[in-house]
């Protein structure tokens, strides 16, 4: 990256590979964040109470959000109403019971309870086994540094933000590819998805968590 | 790994994030991110995309007492045991699949100092562990629909390039190639095809259909 610039509160990767946090953040940035943070709940800061208290309060928040959408992704993806209720129930267990296993600085809540609702769908629908890759030897770490935590989900917000931006069209074949509607060649012809600046995120905090442990 | 040279393509991700990969090919995806730090990066991206998917979705109503069922299901659930990692010489996945390590592999010579050892999936796709002598060539063939074949050690080259561990090959019927393995180690790699290969020698063509290939 030649021509780097310089976010508020976010990190920039300089040709070097020396990481700079810019310092200054301007009111109307700060603003915009703080009214953004207002409008969604802090679904990360729900999950860490649930982890280290076993708050049922904040589950019940997280609950009544991600249970309902979860339990519709399974009707799309052809699960029975019955069916659908009773995996979402299940996934929306194992968000509690693998609430350590949940790193803030590589996913949102909302994508973590996606790669369960879809491991809980093959396993229910589909009757195959699930390989997953292997789990970092390291794992999430317990006080992941906050400013990491907030760049991951400005970019996942962002990314939310180009998904309704695209157009109907390619947004409906990307609905359709993740509800299991496509098959690997339909997918293929799939081209232009805004994914490069939080890739680039997750491999940041990668990086970070193989030279912490290194 | 940094070294990784061969990637995965954004199909086979998205497919895979998606979860609409067959169980074999998702073995072989799976393998390939736990030996590569850029895929893995790649494959959450792709997970984030259905996590925003989620985040937008309609909702359907739970039912009036499903909080309350939840809860009870966490209360009976064992608590959850991060598994102590195995020492193995194979990635994770594939270690899961063969139940130990390379030497615990029941290899059948399929000719030519090649070896090879089917793995049991729930879908058509076969899925194999291929050994390939030093200097060995694979037997020339062409495909029929897809074929991934990952390294896990040694290297092998084709007409146009160089595979070494974790390097990823994905292959379709267009490509007609005749892989060698290195000089020196044994070439071990993970393949997965959607259907049975295609042989151009007449010795293999024949003995095609009783050795499983």
């Amino acid at each position: 990256m030649s021509t780097a610039i310089a976010v508020p509160g976010q990190d920039v990767n300089t040709d070097a590979g020396i990481t700079l946090r810019s310092l200054s953040m301007d009111a109307k940035a700060k603003g915009l964040m703080e009214q953004r943070a207002a409008a969604n709940e802090d679904w990360v800061a729900l999950m860490s109470r649930v982890r280290d208290h076993q708050d049922r309060a904040a589950f019940a928040a997280l609950f009544s959000h991600f249970a309902p959408r979860v339990k519709a992704f399974l009707m799309k993806s052809g699960a029975s109403e019955s069916l659908a209720e009773e995996c979402a129930q299940d996934v929306m267990a194992t968000l509690w019971t693998k609430s350590h296993m949940f790193d803030p600085t590589r996913a949102s809540v909302s994508t973590w309870v996606f790669t369960i609702a879809r491991n809980r769908k093959i396993d229910a629908l589909r009757k195959q086994r699930r390989p997953e890759p292997e789990d970092l030897p390291w794992g999430p770490e317990a006080e992941p540094d906050q400013a990491d935590v907030l760049a991951l989900r400005q970019e996942s917000d962002k990314l939310k933000a180009a998904i309704s931006d695209l157009p109907d069209k390619q947004r409906d074949l990307i609905e359709r590819a993740y509800y299991g509607d496509l098959t690997h060649s339909e997918i293929a012809e799939v081209t232009g998805l805004p994914l490069g600046t939080i890739k680039s995120r997750i491999r940041l905090a990668l990086d970070r968590l193989r030279h912490a442990m290194g | 790994m940094s070294d990784v040279q061969h990637h995965l393509t954004d199909a086979l991700l998205m497919s895979y994030a998606s979860g609409s990969l067959t169980e074999g090919y998702a073995l072989v995806v799976a393998t390939h991110v736990s030996m590569c730090d850029e895929c893995r990066a790649r494959l959450e991206s792709f997970e984030a995309l259905g996590g925003a998917l989620v985040d937008e979705a309609d909702s359907v109503a739970m039912s009036d007492d499903a909080l309350e069922a939840t809860m009870a299901l966490i209360d009976a659930a064992p608590v959850f045991e991060r598994p102590e990692p195995v020492a193995s010489d194979l990635p994770a996945p594939v270690r899961d699949y063969i139940g130990g390590s390379l030497s615990d592999v029941r290899w059948r010579a399929i000719g030519g100092g090649v070896r090879q050892a089917m793995i049991k999936t729930a879908d058509r796709t076969k899925v194999r562990l291929l050994s390939i002598p030093g200097g060995t060539a694979i037997p020339d063939h062409g495909h029929r629909g897809l074929e991934l074949t990952l390294v896990l050690k040694g290297a092998f080259r084709d007409e146009d390039d160089r595979f070494g561990p974790g390097d990823i090959e994905v292959a379709t019927e267009d490509l007609d190639h005749t892989p060698v393995a290195e000089e020196g180690e044994t070439c071990i790699c993970l393949a997965a095809t959607d259907a049975p290969l295609r042989f151009h020698g007449l010795i293999p063509r024949i003995a095609q259909p009783f050795i499983g290939i």
